[in-house]
């Protein structure tokens, strides 16, 4: 099994730890994208060290919690947050997108043991997890099934049509999760395609939904705990995050959806060469003032 | 003649042979199959009498899932519950499933190498009536270019069960392509059936010396083809006639010991020139062991209304044109000679 991490400030220092890095195996790949999993890495970290029964040690243990993620471009943070988990070695991060790595630039099930499902293209996740958690259901298994979501690919019409299986079969060993993040890779969301409102669009697709701080780890773990015990309805949680989370440059900036740093020069970031090293010093700092607080 | 160990239909030549659609069979057979392991499921998006998933879902309905007018969401459900250790069948129309959700396909199923079975119904333009919009003319082209899938064509109903029943025991992704209109039953229970075998129905060399060329069809142009072979061997033109009821993986042996012994080809199928089996045959010979090749299929254009043979007939899928391609490929065999 994995260790699980009850305290607060340990889980704040894992994910910090994950942030950073997610932001050197980004620089050694030359591409990838930032902002999504700079945002969710507090999540991927209650997940892999709090809510999810698993083992790394057993990846294909019958029993684990599926975690399907179905915007697959931000599998930075998921490979960095499996590497601290155990899955593979956090030496193995530097090879993300490189030639024979398991660590595809989009994740894919039969190249890393611990991946459930291959994905990027988006709004096909939320089917996978339906399918998988009809077919826990089928068996009476007890684990379940968690599928993270982007808000962009809430744009995709697979994305609603599995939503509404998902009610009409009142799914509820599913949870899903959409990182609330408000940008996409042309811009802000609501000037793409507005989404709002999202959580009324799901209640009217028979969810429960709740609506959480992506960065708030009571707020995370209390949110999946009370999705377990609803029973007539599969549950959304609407997790608010900031993409970039933890470095400054990078908060908020739609531009860093799909680039590493270092690639980019967006109004008020640093210059190329110093975006690395500027967003390393950033998050270090942070986890020194986690430290004493 | 007519390969014995084949066992086919005694009465293939009568006017009278039975007619039953291809989707019979895989009604039939997928019950067979559900009720040989449990893990086999079913999807269907609003067309379960018409694709004949029916006896399945009332037999095992609390395996069968139906998913309403959402193809793209159907396939990714399948995904999900192969992930799950299921067998997913899934049954649309061929134009809206693998049409619509081609790409769910290619990264859910076939990248992610799980064992879901698309079975697309109303394939070629013996759909009729409906029209070119139900008339899947391409599918056999769009699920060929998958790497780890399976495409099967069965030749009647009873292949067609014998198919389903099969891909249900292997563990990688397989599309099998189904006729909506009655065709005969050339096959019999016994006529023998693997997946990646093509079978040799027709060869004149066990009795006179080798043939002289080869016809390999597909789907209910094996039928065509056989009633061509019949009608040229009047004219003293020896054919052997394949039915090629898979055609990837291709049996490259089969097929290239016809190229080598007949030194002519000429195929046949109710689907598009572009990509279908014409294409995935002469992809292999033309790099092994290159003859003349004649492709009778649709050529490059949209199906239409109209009564099946009437459709059959206008898009020149007939004995007539198959007996005309042969002899066009026996001239082209003796100008290179």
């Amino acid at each position: 099994m994995s260790a699980t991490i009850h305290d607060i400030h340990q889980l704040e220092e894992k994910a910090n730890l994950i942030r950073q890095d997610i932001i050197k195996m980004l620089v050694e790949a030359g591409s990838g994208h930032s902002a999504g999993p700079l945002g969710m890495a507090d999540i991927f970290t209650a997940l892999y060290f709090n809510i999810l029964n698993h083992d790394p040690a057993k990846p294909d243990w019958s029993e684990r919690d599926r975690l399907i993620l179905s915007n697959g471009h931000i599998c930075p943070v998921r490979y960095a947050t499996m590497a601290h988990a155990g899955y593979l070695p956090i030496s193995e991060l530097k090879t993300l997108r490189k030639l024979g790595t398991r660590l595809q630039g989009h994740p894919h099930r039969t190249s890393l043991p611990g991946i459930e499902t291959t994905s990027g293209p988006l709004g096909s996740g939320l089917s996978q997890a339906v399918g998988l958690a009809l077919a826990g259901r089928i068996d009476n298994a007890k684990w379940r099934v968690i599928c993270l979501m982007s808000d962009g690919e809430q744009d995709e019409g697979n994305t609603w049509e599995a939503a509404m299986l998902a009610g009409k079969l009142k799914i509820n060993n599913l949870t899903a999760l959409i990182d609330r993040n408000n940008i996409q890779i042309d811009g802000f969301t609501e000037n793409i395609m507005p989404l709002e409102n999202l959580k009324a669009k799901y209640e009217a697709f028979n969810w429960h939904v709740l609506e959480i701080d992506g960065h708030n780890f009571e707020e995370i773990i209390s949110a999946f705990s009370e999705a377990k015990a609803i029973f007539e309805k599969p549950t959304v949680m609407i997790a608010h995050t900031i993409p970039g989370k933890g470095v400054s440059f990078m908060e908020n900036r739609y531009e860093w959806h799909g680039s590493p740093p270092g690639l980019i020069q967006p109004e008020g970031a640093p210059p190329k060469e110093k975006q690395a090293e500027i967003a390393l010093k950033e998050l270090k700092q942070l986890q020194e003032k986690n430290k004493h607080d | 003649m007519i390969n014995n160990s084949s066992n086919l239909n005694p009465k293939l030549f009568d006017s009278d042979i039975e007619q039953v659609p291809t989707r019979t069979g895989f009604g039939e057979g997928l019950v067979l199959a559900a009720e040989e392991n449990k893990q086999v499921v079913g999807l269907c998006a609003d067309l379960t009498e018409s694709t004949r998933m029916q006896d399945f879902a009332e037999k095992f309905p609390e395996r069968f899932f139906e998913v309403g007018v959402a193809e793209q969401n159907m396939v990714t459900v399948a995904a999900g519950m192969a992930l799950g250790g299921k067998i997913p069948f899934t049954a649309s129309y061929a134009t809206f499933s693998p049409g619509r959700n081609w790409e769910q396909i290619r990264t859910t199923i076939c990248y992610n190498d799980v064992p879901v079975k698309i079975i697309g119904s109303h394939a070629g333009v013996s759909v009729g009536p409906d029209g070119a919009t139900h008339q899947a003319l391409e599918d056999i082209a769009m699920m060929r270019a998958l790497p780890n899938m399976i495409v099967i064509s069965p030749a009647d109903s009873i292949e067609a069960k014998k198919a389903t029943q099969a891909i249900a025991r292997i563990s990688t992704p397989c599309y099998m392509r189904l006729s909506r209109e009655k065709s005969p039953v050339i096959t019999t229970e016994q006529t023998p059936f693997e997946i990646g075998k093509a079978e040799v129905f027709n060869d004149p060399s066990t009795s006179s010396g080798q043939a002289d060329a080869t016809i390999i069809a597909t789907g209910q142009m094996v039928h065509r083809a056989l009633l061509s072979a019949k009608e040229l061997e009047k004219k003293k033109i020896s054919v052997r006639v394949i039915n090629c009821h898979t055609i990837k993986p291709l049996d490259k042996d089969t097929i290239l010991k016809a190229a080598q012994e007949t030194g002519a080809i000429v195929t046949a199928e109710e689907h598009q020139i572009t990509g279908g089996l014409g294409g995935a045959v002469s992809e292999l010979v033309s790099q092994n062991f290159p003859v003349p090749i004649k492709i009778i299929g649709i050529e490059d254009r949209f199906g239409e209304s109209g009564e099946p043979n009437e459709l059959l007939k206008k898009f020149g899928l007939t004995v007539d044109n198959i007996s005309k391609a042969v002899k066009q490929v026996l001239k082209m065999k003796r100008a290179k000679l």
